[in-house]
C-alpha cells in the first residue's frame, strides 16, 4: 500500500512515456490509452475505499524525513479527487475516440493530457509547497500546448491571456513560498501547519495568507482575478476545454481548501469575512457575466467562474457541513460542468457554430442530446433530484447555520439567474426554428456514438450524485472532518 | 546584505511590471522573465544569507556549528529550470502568435472577444 501511494503520479507519466514514443501509430496509443485509465482508475478506487475508513497513505521520496525530504500524502479529501480525475480523463478520451481527428493523435494529443493527469494529480496528493508549486508547472505547461494546441488564430490569442495570466500567478506563488520559508523554514505542508498556526497574528502571516489566496485564486477563478478564464476557455477544441473546466480550476479550489484548513485551525474572522465576500462576488459577477453571453463556450466559461464562488463559500462558513458541501460541490461542478462543454462541442459538430441565436430545433434533431444537456444544465442550475441540488442545499443550510445570510442570499439569487441563462441556451438551441442550413457533411448519430455514449455516463452520474446524494455526502462529510482536524494528517505525516 | 538584495528584487519585480504592461509582445516575455527572477532573487533572500559557509557536510566531520542553507539553493535551482523551460515556451507561442496575426500588439488580440 505503502508504494502505491506514489502510483497515481507513475501510472499517468508511464503511460504519457509510452503515448510519446508511439506517436506515429494511434493504435498503439489507444491501446496504451486505456490501459492507463483502466489501472489509473483501479489505483483511485483502491485508495477511495482505504481512505474511506479513516487510513492515511504516505511515502517520503528519497527516505529524507518528514519535514526535509518531499512527502506525497493521500487522504480522503484527494482520492476523492483522484478518483473523479480519472474519471474525467476517461470520459475525455472516448469523447475524442469520435471528435478528434488523426492528426490529433500524431502530434502528441494522448500524451500532453497524460501529463496533464500526471500534473493534476501531482497536485492532489503532494503534502509540500513547494512541490505543489512543481506540479502546479507540470499542470500548466501541459496545459499551455493544449491550449495553442491547433495553431490557429483564436487559440494562440486565447493562450497568450491564459499563459501569462497563469505565470504570474505561479510566480506569486513562488514568492510566497519563499517568504513563508524565511518565515518558518520549513514547506512541509504538515509541518507548516504546526509553526504556522502558532505564529501570532502578524504583518508577514497575513502577507503570506493573501499571497497565497491570490496565487490559487488566479488559478481558480477567484473575483477580482478571473478576467484569464472567459478570454480562454472557448478557444480550445471542446473535449479540451471540458476537461480544463473540470479540472484545472478545481486544482487552484483544492490548493485553497488545503492550505486554508491547515494554516488557520480555528476560524479566523478577518480571513473568513474576506473569503465570504470573496465568495459573494465570484458567484455574482460569474453570472451576471454568462446572461450577457450568447456564445455558449462563453456562457459556461462564466458559469465556471460563478460556480467556484459555491465551493469557496463553503470554505468560508468553516464549519463541518460547509466543507462537506464544498467538496461534494467540487465534484458535482466537476461532472456536470464538463458535461455541458462535451455537449456543446457536438452541438458545434451538427451546426456548425456555436452562437445559441443561430442554432436551434436540436430537440427534434437528437432527443438523447437534449436529455444530456437538459440532466446537467438543470443539474448545474441545482433542481432536484439532481446533483446540484444536494451541493446547493448543502451549502445553504451550513450558511444559515453560520449566520451567513448575505451570502445564502447571493447564492439563491445566483442559482436563479444559472437556470435563466441555462433555459436561454434551451430556448435557443433546442426549441425554435433552425437558424442554419443543414449540411450535408454534418455528422449523424451513429458517427458520435462514443461522443454520445461519454456524455451519457456523466449525465448518470449526474442523476445519481443527486439521487444517492446520501451516501456521497456522508463521504464528503467525513472528508470534511478530517480537513477542519488536521492532527491526525499532521502526526501521520512526521511520525515517519 | 539583505537590503541590497531586498532593493534589488523589488527592482526587478517593479521593471518587469513596467515591461509587462506594454503592448509589445516581445516586452511581455521579456517582463514575465524579470519577474520569474525577482521571485528566485526573494526565495533567496528569504531563505537567509549567508557568506562562506558550505552547504554540504561529510558525516565524518562533525556538523559545522554555522552553515548556509541547502534548501533555498535547491527551490531556486529547480525555480531557474522552470522558469527557462516556460520563457522557451512563451518564446515559441509568441512567435507564432506574431506570424500568424501579424501583429505584436497586445491589444490586438481582441477578435474572439468581439465575434
Amino acid at each position: 500500500m505503502k508504494t502505491l501511494v506514489i502510483f497515481p503520479i507513475i501510472i499517468p507519466l508511464l503511460t504519457a512515456s509510452f503515448c510519446l514514443v508511439s506517436y506515429k501509430t494511434p493504435r498503439l496509443q489507444w491501446l496504451f490509452t486505456w490501459f492507463g485509465n483502466l489501472s489509473y482508475f483501479i489505483v483511485a478506487l483502491i485508495f477511495l475505499q482505504a481512505t474511506y475508513q479513516g487510513n492515511y497513505y504516505s511515502i517520503q521520496i528519497g527516505n529524507w524525513e518528514a519535514p526535509f525530504g518531499i512527502t506525497i500524502v493521500i487522504d480522503l479529501f484527494s482520492s476523492i479527487m483522484l478518483l473523479i480525475t480519472s474519471i474525467l480523463v476517461f470520459c475525455s478520451f472516448l469523447y475524442s475516440l469520435t471528435m478528434s481527428s488523426k492528426e490529433e493523435f500524431r502530434s502528441g494529443y494522448p500524451s500532453l493530457i497524460f501529463f496533464l493527469m500526471m500534473g493534476v494529480s501531482g497536485a492532489f496528493t503532494t503534502g509540500d509547497l513547494f512541490n505543489l508549486y512543481v506540479w502546479f508547472e507540470v499542470m500548466l505547461m501541459s496545459s499551455f500546448v493544449l491550449m495553442a494546441f491547433g495553431g490557429e488564430q483564436q487559440q494562440l490569442e486565447g493562450s497568450i491571456k491564459y499563459v501569462i495570466l497563469n505565470l504570474i500567478s505561479s510566480a506569486i506563488f513562488l514568492a510566497s513560498t519563499g517568504i513563508l520559508y524565511g518565515m518558518v523554514g520549513t514547506v512541509n505542508l504538515a509541518d507548516l501547519s504546526i509553526k504556522f498556526s502558532i505564529i501570532e497574528y502578524n504583518y508577514p502571516k497575513l502577507i503570506v495568507s493573501s499571497l497565497l489566496l491570490i496565487a490559487f485564486g488566479i488559478k481558480a477563478g477567484l473575483f477580482p482575478l478571473y478576467f484569464w478564464l472567459p478570454a480562454s476557455y472557448h478557444t480550445p477544441p471542446p473535449g479540451i476545454s471540458a476537461l480544463f473546466s473540470g479540472l484545472l480550476t478545481k486544482v487552484g479550489m483544492y490548493s485553497i481548501i488545503r492550505t486554508f484548513t491547515l494554516f488557520y485551525k480555528e476560524v479566523d474572522i478577518p480571513i473568513q469575512n474576506t473569503l465570504l465576500i470573496i465568495a459573494g462576488m465570484t458567484m455574482l459577477i460569474g453570472v451576471l457575466g454568462a446572461v450577457s453571453q450568447n456564445e455558449i463556450r462563453r456562457i459556461l466559461s462564466f458559469h465556471i467562474i460563478s460556480q467556484i464562488g459555491y465551493m469557496l463559500m463553503g470554505l468560508a462558513l468553516w464549519s463541518v457541513m460547509g466543507i462537506a458541501g464544498a467538496v461534494y460541490f467540487i465534484v458535482h461542478n466537476i461532472v456536470a460542468k464538463s458535461n455541458l462543454f462535451f455537449i456543446s462541442g457536438i452541438i458545434n459538430k451538427k451546426t456548425g457554430r456555436y452562437h445559441i441565436k443561430s442554432q436551434g430545433n436540436l430537440y427534434q434533431e437528437s432527443p438523447i442530446l437534449s436529455i444530456c444537456f437538459l440532466c446537467s444544465a438543470l443539474s448545474l442550475a441545482g433542481l432536484p433530484p439532481l446533483s446540484g441540488f444536494v451541493g446547493k442545499l448543502t451549502l445553504i443550510i451550513a450558511g444559515i447555520h453560520s449566520k451567513a445570510y448575505i451570502t445564502v442570499f447571493i447564492s439563491i439569487v445566483v442559482s436563479f439567474l444559472t437556470l435563466f441563462s441555462m433555459t436561454k441556451i434551451w430556448i435557443y438551441t433546442f426549441w425554435g426554428t433552425p437558424h442554419y442550413k443543414k449540411e450535408a457533411s454534418s455528422e449523424s448519430d451513429k458517427n458520435l456514438f462514443f461522443a454520445y455514449s461519454a456524455i451519457i455516463i456523466l449525465a448518470l452520474l449526474t442523476a445519481s450524485l443527486g439521487i444517492f446524494g446520501e451516501i456521497f455526502l456522508n463521504i464528503s462529510e467525513k472528508s470534511a472532518q478530517e480537513l477542519l482536524q488536521p492532527l491526525t494528517y499532521i502526526e501521520k505525516i512526521m511520525e515517519y | 546584505m539583505e537590503w541590497l538584495f531586498a532593493i534589488l528584487v523589488g527592482g526587478l519585480y517593479s521593471a518587469g511590471l513596467y515591461l509587462m504592461l506594454q503592448r509589445n509582445m516581445f516586452k511581455l516575455v521579456l517582463g514575465m522573465c524579470l519577474i520569474s527572477h525577482g521571485a528566485n532573487l526573494l526565495i533567496f533572500t528569504a531563505g537567509g544569507l549567508t557568506r562562506n559557509l558550505p552547504p554540504i557536510f561529510s558525516e565524518a566531520n562533525s556538523i559545522p556549528a554555522q552553515m548556509t542553507d541547502p534548501l533555498p539553493q535547491a527551490f531556486v535551482l529547480t525555480a531557474i529550470v522552470i522558469s527557462f523551460g516556460v520563457t522557451a515556451f512563451l518564446l515559441v507561442l509568441v512567435h507564432r502568435t506574431h506570424k500568424i496575426l501579424n501583429t505584436d500588439d497586445v491589444d490586438d488580440l481582441i477578435k474572439t472577444d468581439l465575434q
